[in-house]
């Protein structure tokens, strides 16, 4: 009977041991010792901590955490590097969505200094998320208010044909790029 | 005469709600009141730990089995339909992901937390109603052997023990299953299958969660169990009534408590 609770507990273990070990990220996340710098962002859009922080789509760091400076109006962002990664001090960092709606990391574009970021750093050279909707609306904007490209004759051209704007509007939203 | 006819009727319908309510409520003070006489008495079921070793083989090896072999074949089922839709949207891929979490997060815990109600809490009322009926329990009071300290804690202790280790068995082996419908039976790509599912499964927040919820389970399931036995009417009638109402409150109360839990763990 002992012996079957024996075989009965060391089965529990080897299955959270399994669990962690092939299932979960205990493995794959461990980054060794890290160093920290920060950097700030006029909007992080849905950057979490504990995201990714990619060079060359490599993963090297985590952001540690994320938190609102309300003197300048900017989210300092405070992210984890390896140490076994030496950054230059003009390394670019921006904030890129893996696919087009997936979860949002940080990428880290290196520079050409020679001197190597240190810890409490901080990285002046930032690109802000990109936000979905204010894209769509500049798009739209700019459609507006340019010029249209020999614009009379075209008007000219389609008014006994298609004079409804609807029309028109339709195919201006089908030729955007999303 | 016919006023005072409907008076009465009345005034028993509302005595009648009134008894059960006050009824339940007690029930529940009574379980609430055998829960912390067990953790006090508890320490006799570490000190003479080979009776906790006894009860763990009959609540949690003899369940072994039904885990197993439920987790295979609900690790299968999700991996099949989890296919079926996701290769609609062309990421068949992430199936693997699909399978480790919902297993991980929810089934695991609460498919062994019913399972766990029906094969172990049934066994743990009707032997402890039994112990009553044949005053067993009132023979050891006689003998100045507290029964709580011989008989609830003990088994208590070996339900909360059993529980996390057989929902990381049911994750583990329902994985396995999902893994051998995907991947040979099915052709998802071997790699991605687990590659994906080790970047998208938290050891903090998926697996040291479940365990959380498999132990809350596992101490209301133990609890429910051992009171409904403790309180269970001495006839063989009340012993019967007592195993339905253990497998009935157990499964209403995990599931309850599932969304509780979850709706804990889920804010960020």
């Amino acid at each position: 009977m002992d012996l079957w609770v024996g075989v009965f507990v060391a089965l529990g273990v080897a299955a959270l041991l399994g669990l962690a070990m092939k299932v979960g990220n205990l493995t794959s996340s461990q980054i060794g010792p890290t160093y920290s710098v920060t950097a700030s962002f006029e909007n992080v859009g849905s950057l979490k901590p504990r995201a990714p922080v990619k060079s060359a789509g490599v993963v090297v760091g985590r952001v540690d955490s994320i938190v609102f400076d309300s003197k300048k109006y900017e989210a300092l962002v405070t992210i984890n590097i390896d140490k076994r990664y030496a950054f230059p001090k003009d390394t670019f960092a921006n904030i890129y969505t893996a696919g087009l709606l997936g979860e949002q990391y940080v990428g880290l574009e290196a520079g050409g200094e020679d001197d190597a970021l240190k810890n409490g750093d901080k990285i002046s050279q930032t690109q802000d998320a990109i936000v979905l909707e204010k894209m769509i609306s500049q798009f739209l904007f700019s459609k507006a208010s340019e010029p249209k490209p020999d614009g009379k004759e075209a008007d000219a051209a389609n008014k006994p044909t298609d004079a409804k704007s609807t029309g028109v509007k339709k195919t201006e939203l089908g030729d955007a790029p999303f | 005469m016919i006023k005072s006819k409907l008076l009465n009727s009345l005034t028993r319908t509302l005595g009648g709600i009134g008894y059960r309510m006050t009824e339940r409520i007690w029930r529940l003070g009574a379980g609430a009141r055998l829960f912390f006489l067990t953790i006090f008495y508890s320490g006799e079921s570490f000190k003479r730990f080979h009776l906790t070793l006894r009860e763990i083989y009959f609540t949690g090896v003899m369940s072994l089995l039904i885990i197993v072999v439920s987790a295979f074949f609900v690790g299968m089922v999700l991996a099949l339909q989890g296919y079926n839709t996701l290769q609609k949207y062309g990421s068949s891929e992430a199936i693997g992901v699909l399978v480790a979490l919902s297993l991980v997060r929810e089934l695991g815990p609460v498919v062994t937390a019913l399972l766990f109600a029906g094969r172990a809490g049934t066994a743990i009322t009707a032997e402890i109603g039994l112990m009553k009926t044949t005053e067993q329990l009132s023979a050891m009071e006689m003998m100045a052997v507290n029964p709580i300290a011989r008989v609830i804690a003990p088994r208590f202790w070996a339900g909360v023990i059993s529980m996390p280790i057989l929902a990381t068995l049911f994750s583990m082996v329902g994985i396995l299953g999902g893994y051998i419908v995907a991947v040979p039976l099915i052709g998802v790509d071997d790699g991605a299958f687990w590659s994906q599912m080790q970047a998208n499964v938290d050891f903090r927040l998926d697996i040291v969660n479940g365990l959380i919820k498999s132990l809350v389970f596992g101490v209301a399931c133990t609890m429910i169990a051992l009171f409904e036995g403790f309180d269970a009417p001495p006839t063989a009638e009340g012993v019967s009534r007592a195993t339905t109402r253990t497998v009935v409150i157990s499964s209403l109360t995990v599931l309850a408590l599932d969304f509780v839990l979850t709706s804990f763990m889920l804010v960020i």
